[in-house]
């Protein structure tokens, strides 16, 4: 059961689900924002990449790029049109602008490109498979993991080497005293939303890769994995979701092998279940972060 | 004259909920004389909007938690009922895999909706516990993972739920009377939880976690409390809908209605009664209003393609427009009072 093809499948989901989550982590690392729109830029994405290959007959390449570009511009202006303007209200009414802004985006999609999915064109190589000793596996799978690595590396330059890295976890940590410290707080936020959009983008490409089509629902499902990986793998830091996107990913991939045929509908119900009991006795997640604020009971 | 007294000392602080059962009443009466089969349909979904409304602003309102689950207990309660109720010819035909003891059962429609509000909590109460030590983003999440669990059991438990065909067969119960006086039960119910010691601790918790928990509020304790009774409600209205709609699957117990409800509870205000039940009445207006405007433009063509989804839209914006403007909704965090009892009262 635990083969080479088992461990690759593991780590492209993982890595895959740790795209996901980075994206979300960051914005709630500084606006302590669960941002339900985040699914969103997700299926963005994917119109972006629909519609530069069939509108434009533009290279893949140039969809691929499209895509990224598309997810940051939806996730900056949804910054800028929604939550900059309830930033300074109660939690709660970021949180619900958060789910208006994605059914506000989900809508927009349905009504002026089309209720139902639509095909999205990628290159031969997404549904080629390869040989490895004694596994098959599809070389996007290997793609998924290249990618993430080279994205984590920038990532942790980024958040390590830069000013605005710099800032963005200070940030995270103490809002009000980086403010003091004559950071624009627009800027950070600004930043957050953008590098969460870039990193939706990237997951996108992959994501929608997998069944080359995208619908107006094509980002809830992405974001529910993105949801319960950083829960897993603790809120507070990129480490942890990059650790709950893989933990994630390996709990899926066992339950998959585990699970008898007729459970297998109940495959999501079952997860759910786990992470709920496993919150039971450490609801801080994986990865403890600077805060212990979460915990009440 | 002592009990003269202390009415008009309730009634100045609490004018907003005679007056709203009394809107209410009108409100049916007007409808029933108009006589328009559209509009009293309206208005009977208004009457059971409000009860969903009020279960989720009693636990929502008071906790300050935002509850994407309390749609999942209205399912529950609608399924539950539907299953005690429906005959069992009925469900051998549109339930062909339904477990024999359950489809053997048949209960007046009042006790099947007062038994699938009973199981709704049970289920609440069995799931609750460890949700309620959870806050903030892990508590939304795992709230929001909770609907998920209950929708995918749903759509795959067809020994149950016909999994995600429609259930059919449920009696017409629920007529415009009968939602009626439920939502003037679930007005009052709501004012007597908010003002009622577990409503009052709850909402100090909502307020000041570490204030509440200082002075000796179990805040885990309370929480849970009130979703278990919140669920209660929400399971009764379930109920009370699906014996009105008779027909339904798990799709009407997912994200969409959820968001409405929610919308409803935000644009009017989440913290008091009058807000929820006006956020309610302008949710359902507007939403009618579109409904129409949709219908009209998609019949006379005026456009190149079909409009969906433009009531979403349109109550999507409202909602960050209204948070924006009032972050308290319409009403805002308090039930408003009468100026002129109060006044009346200082000068005595």
């Amino acid at each position: 059961m635990i083969n080479l093809e088992f461990i690759i499948n593991t780590l492209s989901l993982g890595s895959l689900y740790a795209l996901l989550s980075l994206g979300l982590v960051l914005v709630y690392g500084i606006l302590k924002l669960v941002n339900f729109a985040y699914g969103e830029y997700i299926m963005a994405a994917g119109y972006a990449m629909y519609l530069s290959s069939t509108a434009l007959n533009a290279p893949w390449w140039v969809t691929m790029l499209v895509a990224i570009l598309g997810a940051t511009l939806i996730s900056y202006l949804s910054e800028l049109a929604a939550f900059r303007q309830v930033r300074t209200r109660s939690a709660e009414a970021l949180l619900v602008t958060s789910f208006a802004v994605s059914v506000f985006l989900q809508n927009v999609v349905l009504i002026t490109v089309s209720p139902r999915a639509r095909a999205v064109a990628f290159p031969p190589i997404f549904s080629e498979a390869i040989t490895i000793g004694d596994a098959t596996v599809p070389v996007r799978n290997l793609l998924v993991i290249g990618t993430t690595a080279i994205v984590l590396v920038a990532l942790t330059f980024l958040m390590r080497k830069t000013v605005l890295g710099i800032a963005m976890r200070a940030a995270a940590d103490k809002f009000t005293t980086t403010r003091l410290m004559g950071v624009p707080a627009n800027l950070v936020i600004s930043a957050a939303f953008v590098i969460s959009g870039m990193l939706a983008g990237v997951a996108s490409i992959f994501w929608v890769g997998r069944s080359a089509s995208v619908d107006p629902l094509s980002g809830s499902a992405p974001l529910l994995i993105a949801f319960i990986a950083t829960v897993i793998g603790g809120m507070h830091s990129t480490i942890g979701a990059v650790v709950g996107g893989f933990a994630y990913g390996l709990l899926f991939n066992l339950l998959s092998v585990l699970l008898p045929a007729s459970m297998i509908s109940y495959r999501d119900a079952f997860m759910f279940v786990l992470v709920v009991l496993f919150l039971l006795f450490r609801p801080e997640g994986i990865v403890k972060g600077g805060y212990t604020e979460e915990r009440v009971g | 004259m002592t009990l003269m007294t202390r009415l008009r000392g309730w009634l100045d602080h609490n004018a907003a909920i005679p007056a709203i059962v009394v809107l209410l009443a009108v409100g049916a009466l007007v409808v029933t004389l108009i006589g328009s089969p559209l509009i009293l349909d309206v208005y009977t979904y208004f009457c059971i909007s409000i009860v969903m409304v009020l279960s989720v602003q009693m636990f929502m309102g008071n906790s300050g938690i935002l509850s994407w689950t309390h749609i999942g207990f209205i399912g529950i309660g609608a399924y539950a009922s539907g299953i005690l109720s429906v005959a069992p010819m009925v469900k051998e035909m549109g339930v062909p895999n339904m477990y024999p003891f359950l489809v053997s059962l048949q209960l007046s429609p009042i006790v099947a909706i007062g038994l699938g509000g009973v199981v709704a909590a049970l289920v609440a109460a069995v799931i609750g516990y460890p949700l309620m030590r959870l806050s903030d983003a892990v508590g939304v999440i795992t709230l929001f993972a909770t609907l998920i669990v209950i929708h995918v059991v749903m759509t795959q438990w067809d020994n149950v739920t016909n999994g995600p065909r429609t259930f059919f067969g449920l009696m017409q119960f629920t007529t415009l009377w009968i939602a009626l006086g439920a939502a003037v039960l679930a007005v009052g119910i709501a004012h007597w939880f908010r003002e009622s010691s577990l409503g009052l601790r709850l909402r100090a918790t909502r307020d000041n976690r570490y204030a509440a928990m200082a002075s000796g509020v179990d805040m885990v304790r309370v929480r849970y409390g009130a979703f278990v009774f919140s669920a209660l409600i929400a399971g009764l209205a379930g109920g009370l809908w699906a014996h009105y709609i008779t027909s339904f699957s798990p799709k009407a117990f997912y994200m969409s209605e959820m968001f409405l409800l929610v919308s409803m509870l935000v644009i009017g205000g989440a913290g008091s009664i009058t807000g929820a039940v006006s956020g309610t009445a302008l949710v359902t207006l507007a939403r009618e209003l579109l409904r129409q405007a949709e219908a009209l433009i998609n019949n006379a063509h005026a456009l190149p393609f079909e409009v969906y989804g433009l009531t979403e839209l349109v109550m999507a914006v409202l909602m960050v427009v209204v948070l924006i403007w009032r972050p308290g909704g319409v009403v805002g965090g308090h039930e408003p009072r009468l100026r002129l009892a109060r006044r009346g009262k200082e000068k005595v």
